[in-house]
């Protein structure tokens, strides 16, 4: 184990991504996200690496596209309004199996908003930003400590999976310096390459895992991508059959592999009676809210998803059935309690506390409404 | 060490978010957990800052302060927004150019001439956040004058070592019944 250290969350996530082995970063810079591209700037190039200011949000994320398809593991990083812009090419990335990673360090909208304020929300819109149906992978870290491991999850499952993945931050994380004590010791997974030689090359053919192989460019294999709907060569197609057979590979890709995709953990919730639940900065409310519970003799436990889409929804379901009573916070007016409410079912009570002010939810409000919700017949 | 909170508060450009990341990383480095967070507005210079510590012997959940400890504000635009309605017994820290504001009686007060100290003692006033962490430690007793110098010399810019341990000393050595 390294020597504790004092750490800002951001400053975590440049740690992870480049230990993941990322070597190209485009963006533009905005708050509260920018000592992201600012620590990319200035290490990147000592490992030879890349990292280049774009002009856009909508250039940064084609340049991070480009990188990644020459065989290089690439980032951006952004907030809501370059996040909003960074859609169209997000669904390029996932049409295309195109790894990369996207950082939403979220702060609070809409539109510029409250630029130096947090907020989670963004939740939906890493879900549903781009159109179409599409697979996405996002996973939402809630310490210093977390940010610097999930971003270099982020990057695993990009190249496991041959998608984009969205590392969700929040100000109150992103910002936040905290003790940490980070170990080195980790797995980084690389992108697979064919054995087979030079030349024509089905690249979009579904390998293990229903992932398909994607030789890097110049490789000498000779294969299109494009954002069309393609046949497994790459090219274009309007064929109803192999379009719905493409469409149906990219969703089970993620689907068939939920549960090596999927994580999430468990604060006291062993003997729980009333759950908690919230992700990223929230669950830093949540966490301590249970403590106060405790302390009241309430046996409140949290239930925090790591892994936001897809949802970890098995251990959710049981523990909302046992209780009884779901209490979800977020840093928002209510966007992922209505996947909780469904994933409990109509006879689970679920409350809902949220804050859309740009301030952060005090521990006090979460046990004043627990205790209502605790006591009522 | 119960959950000690920590809050700092001035004007963008005074470094207070500086002086909040130090006394933080002073603590992690004497074995504390630490936390630390800011809140400023768009603008680069001359809106309201602050910046918050939080130092403990056990695991933080909640990063943000909710009873601060200690509060300092080296403004009176500071001062009249949070020193009030704080706990008896707070320590409060004002640098003297600023009138305390009412029921000050109840705190421990301390009215530092920590401006003024960076200002003509020192002879830069952008020193002022240090000679305010030198008080500070001084005050709370985080860390030793040694680990506080050899957290201080990492965390400013190249070139104004000298300046900020002379700043540091200023405020450590200062007259804090004054």
């Amino acid at each position: 184990m390294s020597k504790a250290v004092l750490m800002q969350g951001n400053e975590a996530c440049v740690k992870g991504a480049l230990k993941a082995g990322m070597r190209f970063f485009a963006g533009y810079p905005i708050t509260p996200s920018t000592e992201i591209a600012e620590g990319c700037a200035v290490e990147l190039p000592k490992l030879g690496g890349k990292f280049i200011q774009m002009e856009d949000e909508l250039a940064s994320m084609a340049a991070v596209i480009g990188a990644s398809v020459t065989g290089t593991k690439a980032m951006t990083a952004t907030s809501g309004p370059g996040f909003s812009l960074k859609q169209e090419n997000i669904g390029y990335a996932c049409e295309a199996e195109i790894p990369c990673v996207i950082v939403d360090v979220q702060r609070s909208g809409p539109s510029t908003g409250l630029p130096t304020s947090s907020s989670q929300g963004d939740v939906m819109q890493t879900r549903w930003g781009t159109h179409g149906d599409h697979p996405i992978i996002v996973l939402s870290p809630s310490s210093v400590s977390e940010t610097y491991y999930l971003t270099i999850r982020a990057f695993n499952l990009a190249e496991k999976y041959m998608t984009p993945v969205i590392l969700l931050m929040d100000e109150m994380i992103g910002h936040l310096r905290e003790t940490v004590n980070l170990y080195d010791d980790v797995e980084i997974i690389n992108r697979k390459q064919p054995d087979e030689p030079e030349g024509n090359f089905e690249a979009y053919k579904a390998g293990e895992n229903l992932v398909p192989v994607l030789p890097v460019f110049g490789s000498g294999h000779y294969y299109n991508i494009t954002g069309l709907t393609h046949n497994t060569w790459g090219f274009p197609t309007n064929n109803r059959k192999i379009a719905g057979d493409l469409n149906s590979r990219l969703l089970n890709k993620i689907e068939k592999n939920r549960k090596d995709i999927e994580s999430f953990e468990e604060y006291l919730c062993d003997d729980a009676e009333l759950l908690i639940v919230a992700y990223g900065g929230s669950a830093r409310v949540g966490e301590e809210s249970v403590d106060m519970l405790r302390k009241k003799g309430i046996k409140a436990g949290m239930y925090r998803p790591v892994t936001i889409w897809p949802m970890a929804e098995t251990r959710l379901a049981e523990l909302s059935e046992r209780t009884g009573k779901v209490l979800v916070i977020e840093h928002n007016n209510g966007q992922y309690v209505h996947e909780v409410e469904r994933v409990a079912g109509k006879k689970v009570e679920v409350g809902f506390i949220g804050n859309i002010s740009g301030s952060y939810i005090l521990p006090t409000e979460v046990v004043k409404k627990a205790e209502e919700m605790y006591y009522a017949k | 060490m119960e959950r000690m909170e920590i809050r700092l508060a001035g004007k963008g450009g005074q470094g207070v978010i500086l002086a909040s990341i130090i006394l933080a990383e002073a603590a992690v480095n004497a074995g504390k957990y630490a936390c630390q967070t800011q809140s400023y507005g768009p603008e680069a210079r001359g809106g309201a800052c602050k910046a918050e510590t939080i130092i403990s012997d056990n695991k933080i959940s909640y990063p943000e302060i909710t009873v601060p400890s200690f509060v300092m504000a080296l403004t009176q635009n500071a001062a009249d927004k949070y020193v009030r309605n704080l706990p008896e017994g707070t320590i409060v820290v004002l640098d003297s150019s600023v009138t305390p504001p009412a029921e000050t009686d109840k705190y421990r007060l301390y009215r530092l001439p920590i401006l003024h100290t960076a200002e003509y003692e020192v002879g830069k006033a952008f020193t002022a956040n240090i000679v305010a962490v030198g008080a500070i430690n001084r005050i709370l007793g985080i860390c030793s004058f040694e680990e506080l110098t050899e957290t201080v010399l990492k965390r400013v810019p190249k070139g104004t070592e000298e300046i900020n341990i002379k700043a540091l000393k200023a405020g450590n050595d200062m007259d804090l019944e004054g």
